[in-house]
C-alpha cells in the first residue's frame, strides 16, 4: 500500500515537471507545424537568467522568475521574425536542421557566458521545507511544481478554446489564407504563439531544475525526454502532452521503485507501444485541445 | 599534362612544409601532448587540466634543465575511444611528442594503451579513475585516484563511526559498479551489512523513489556514487528532499561534493560526508600557493581534484625530463617511487601500480567565514594506496 502511494506521488510530481518542460513544444510543434529542437534551448536561456539574476545579483526569487520568463518571452520575438518565419511551411528537415544548429548556438552562448558548470537557482525559504502527508512527506517545491501545472494546463485550455486569440490561432493554422481574408493577422498571431511557447519552455527549464539542473548543455541533454512526452501526447494537444507525461512519470517511477537494475528500458517500451498503437499519440486530431 | 605537373609542385611543398615543421621539434623542446575534452558536456575538464598545467609553469617555468617544456592540447569530447586513439597517434607521429597526460575517461586511456606500448611513451592519466588501467601498459601513470582508493576508507571510517546496515546506491557504469564493489568488499571485511545495492540507470533525473527504497531498507547510512554534474546535483537534492537527513540516514559519498558543483548544491550539501584526496580548502602552503597562482592566472577559476591532478601531472612530467629527457622507459623507471609534496598533501608513485599513493581525506560540507560552502577536512588516513589493484 505505502509502495503504491508512493510511485503514485513520485510519479505525478515527476510527470508535472515533464508536462510543464514539455507543453511549450506540444504548442509550437502542433499548432505551428514547426519541428522546435531548440525549445530547451529556451528553457536554457530562461535557467541561466534566472541564476545570473538570484545567484549572481542576489535578486529575490519571486521577482527574478517572471523577469526572466518574460525576457525569454521578449526574445523569441525577433527570433521568430528573423529565424523561424522563414521555415514555416518548409521540410521537416530543413527544420530540424536549422533548429539545432541553434541549439548550438544558445548552447554556445551560455558556455561562453558562464562555462560548463551547473547553474544554481537558489529556492527562496517557503519553497524549500517539506510539507508532511501523513504517510511520507513530498519537498514544496514539487507541490509548487504541481499546482503550477494545473494552473499552466487550465490556463493554455481556456487561452486556445476560449478566447478569441484561440479562434484566430486555429483558424491561422487551419487555413492560414482563408483567416488572413477574413482579417486575421496571421503573422502576429504565429509571433505570439511562438513566444509563448518559448515562455512556457522558460518557466518549465526554471521549475523543473531540481530535477533537471541547469547547464550548458540542457537543450540536449533533455531532448529526447521532451520529444518523448510530445510524441506520445500527440502533437500540439495540451491534454494529450499532461496525459503523456503524467503516464511516462508513472511508469518510470513504479520500474525505479520497483525494478531500478532494468534502468529506463519501461520508459521506452511504453513509448514503442504508444507509437506502433497510435501513431499519431494519444490524442487524436492534430490540433486538438 | 598539367596534372602531373601540379602534382609535384603539391609534393615538393608537402615536403618542405613537413621538413620546416619537424625541424624546431629537434633540438631542446620536449613535447607533451594532453588529450582531454574541450567542447562538448565535459568541457569543464579539459578546462581545469590546462589551468592546473598552466599555474604550473608560472610557477616552475617552461624550462627543465635547459630543455623547454611544451604542452599541445587535443580535444577528446566525450567516452570517445576511436578520437582518443587517433588524438594519440597523431600526436605521436606528427608532433613527435615524449609524453601523453590528460584522459578523463577510462576508454579513452585504455585506446592508447597499444600506440604508447609501441613508442614508448610515457603517458599520466590526469584522472580515468578504473583500476585496471594501469596493467594494460608499463607506461601509464596516474596522477588522479581510483574509486577503489577512495571508497575502501570511506566503509572504514564509516564502520568505525558505529554504523552497521548501509546500503549502496550507485550509477549502473562501470566507475559506479567499481565504487559499490569496493565499498561492499572493504564494509563487509569489517563486519557491516550492506542491507541494500542500488543500480541506478546513468540517465536518471528524478532519485526520489531510490531514496524512498533506501529509507525502508533499513540503513543507517547511505553510500552513494555518480557521475559529478546534473546527477549529483539531483541526487544530493532528494536525499534531502526525500527527509532521509531528518530520518538521521547518514550520507557517505566520494566526489559529490566537488568544488565545481558545490555552489549549486547550496546549503542542501551542508553536512554530508565525503572520503576524498582533495579538497580546495586543505590546510597546506603548498596549497595556499596554488590556489593564488590559479587565482592569479584566472580570478573565475576553481581549484578541484581535475585541476590538481593535471597540476601533479606537470610536477611528474618535469621530474621525469629531468631524470631521463627523451628516454620513455628510463624515466618510467625514473618515476617509480618518486614522492613530493602537492596540493593535497604527500604523495608517492607506488613502484608496483605506478598509481598515486595518498591520504584520503574524510570531509563535512561547511560554510567558511563569507558564506561559501567548502569541503572541511577532518580525518585523514594516511597514504592509502590504489585498492583495486589486485581485483
Amino acid at each position: 500500500m505505502g509502495m503504491v502511494f508512493n510511485i503514485a506521488l513520485d510519479g505525478l510530481s515527476y510527470g508535472m515537471v515533464l508536462f510543464m518542460i514539455s507543453v511549450g513544444l506540444s504548442v509550437t510543434l502542433g499548432l505551428m507545424r514547426v519541428i522546435n529542437l531548440a525549445h530547451g534551448g529556451f528553457a536554457l536561456l530562461g535557467g541561466a537568467l534566472m541564476h545570473g539574476l538570484t545567484f549572481q545579483l542576489g535578486w529575490p526569487f519571486a521577482l527574478a522568475l517572471p523577469v526572466s520568463v518574460l525576457s525569454v518571452t521578449l526574445i523569441a520575438l525577433p527570433m521568430e521574425y528573423v529565424f523561424f518565419r522563414p521555415l514555416y511551411g518548409k521540410g521537416d528537415l530543413t527544420q530540424v536542421l536549422a533548429t539545432i544548429g541553434l541549439t548550438f548556438l544558445m548552447i554556445a552562448f551560455v558556455n561562453w557566458l558562464y562555462g560548463s558548470a551547473l547553474l544554481g537557482i537558489p529556492l527562496p525559504p517557503s519553497l524549500r521545507g517539506t510539507v508532511d502527508l501523513g504517510l511520507r512527506t513530498l519537498p514544496v517545491q514539487r507541490v509548487a511544481v504541481i499546482v503550477t501545472g494545473m494552473v499552466v494546463l487550465g490556463a493554455l485550455y481556456g487561452l486556445i478554446e476560449r478566447t478569441r486569440f484561440g479562434i484566430w490561432l486555429r483558424a491561422s493554422v487551419d487555413n492560414r489564407a482563408a483567416a488572413e481574408a477574413l482579417g486575421i493577422n496571421t503573422r502576429w498571431v504565429f509571433a505570439a504563439t511562438f513566444a509563448l511557447g518559448a515562455g512556457l519552455a522558460a518557466l518549465g527549464g526554471v521549475l523543473g531544475a531540481e530535477l533537471m539542473p541547469i547547464e550548458a548543455y540542457y537543450p540536449l541533454r533533455y531532448l529526447v525526454v521532451i520529444l518523448a512526452v510530445v510524441a506520445v501526447g500527440g502533437m500540439g494537444s495540451v491534454w494529450g502532452a499532461w496525459f503523456a507525461a503524467l503516464g511516462l512519470g508513472l511508469i518510470d517511477t513504479a520500474a525505479r521503485y520497483a525494478l531500478p537494475d532494468f534502468g529506463t528500458i519501461f520508459f521506452f517500451a511504453a513509448l514503442i507501444v504508444v507509437l506502433a498503437l497510435r501513431p499519431q499519440g494519444l490524442s487524436g486530431r492534430a490540433y486538438d485541445v | 599534362m598539367i596534372r602531373p605537373k601540379l602534382f609535384m609542385a603539391l609534393l615538393a611543398g608537402v615536403v618542405l612544409l613537413a621538413s620546416g615543421a619537424v625541424a624546431p621539434a629537434g633540438a631542446d623542446v620536449i613535447k607533451v601532448g594532453v588529450i582531454a575534452p574541450f567542447s562538448g558536456p565535459f568541457a569543464i575538464w579539459g578546462k581545469q587540466f590546462q589551468d592546473g598545467i598552466t599555474v604550473y609553469q608560472a610557477q616552475h617555468g617552461t624550462q627543465v634543465d635547459g630543455q623547454t617544456v611544451e604542452f599541445l592540447y587535443r580535444d577528446s569530447g566525450g567516452p570517445n575511444p576511436d578520437v582518443a586513439k587517433s588524438l594519440a597517434q597523431e600526436l605521436l607521429v606528427r608532433e613527435r611528442v615524449d609524453y601523453l597526460g590528460g584522459f578523463v575517461f577510462t576508454p579513452n586511456a585504455l585506446a592508447v594503451a597499444p600506440l604508447i606500448d609501441q613508442s614508448q611513451t610515457p603517458t599520466v592519466i590526469f584522472n580515468a579513475a578504473t583500476s585496471a588501467i594501469n596493467a594494460r601498459s608499463p607506461f601509464f601513470l596516474r596522477t588522479g585516484f581510483t574509486l577503489w582508493q577512495v571508497s575502501v576508507p570511506m566503509a572504514q571510517w564509516a564502520y568505525d563511526q558505529g554504523l552497521r546496515a548501509v546500503a549502496t546506491s550507485v550509477s549502473d557504469y562501470g566507475p559506479g559498479l567499481d565504487a559499490e564493489a569496493a565499498f561492499a568488499s572493504a564494509f563487509q571485511a569489517r563486519g557491516g551489512v550492506v542491507v541494500d545495492a542500488i543500480r541506478m540507470p546513468l540517465s536518471s533525473t528524478d532519485f526520489a523513489p531510490f531514496m524512498q527504497r533506501i529509507k525502508a531498507s533499513g540503513a543507517d547510512a547511505v553510500f552513494g556514487f555518480l557521475p559529478a554534474g546534473p546527477p549529483t546535483y539531483a541526487f544530493t537534492k532528494a536525499y534531502n528532499d526525500a527527509g532521509l537527513r531528518a530520518a538521521g540516514i547518514g550520507f557517505l559519498g566520494t566526489g559529490e561534493t566537488d568544488e565545481t558543483t558545490l555552489d549549486a548544491l547550496g546549503d542542501a550539501a551542508l553536512g554530508l560526508n565525503t572520503a576524498y584526496h582533495y579538497s580546495a580548502a586543505h590546510p597546506s602552503s603548498v596549497n595556499k600557493a596554488f590556489i593564488n597562482a590559479l587565482a592569479l592566472h584566472d580570478p573565475r577559476a576553481v581549484a578541484n581534484m581535475a585541476s590538481v591532478g593535471a597540476y601533479d601531472g606537470a610536477h611528474l612530467i618535469y621530474e621525469m625530463v629531468a631524470a631521463a629527457k627523451r628516454d620513455g622507459p628510463g624515466a618510467v623507471a625514473a618515476a617509480k617511487g618518486l614522492a613530493w609534496e602537492s596540493p593535497r598533501g604527500p604523495v608517492l608513485i607506488d613502484p608496483e601500480t605506478r598509481h598515486i599513493t595518498q591520504n584520503v581525506y574524510i570531509r563535512v560540507v561547511d560554510k567558511d567565514a563569507t558564506g561559501r560552502l567548502f569541503n572541511r577536512e577532518f580525518a585523514t588516513i594516511e597514504a592509502q594506496p590504489d585498492h583495486g589493484w589486485n581485483r
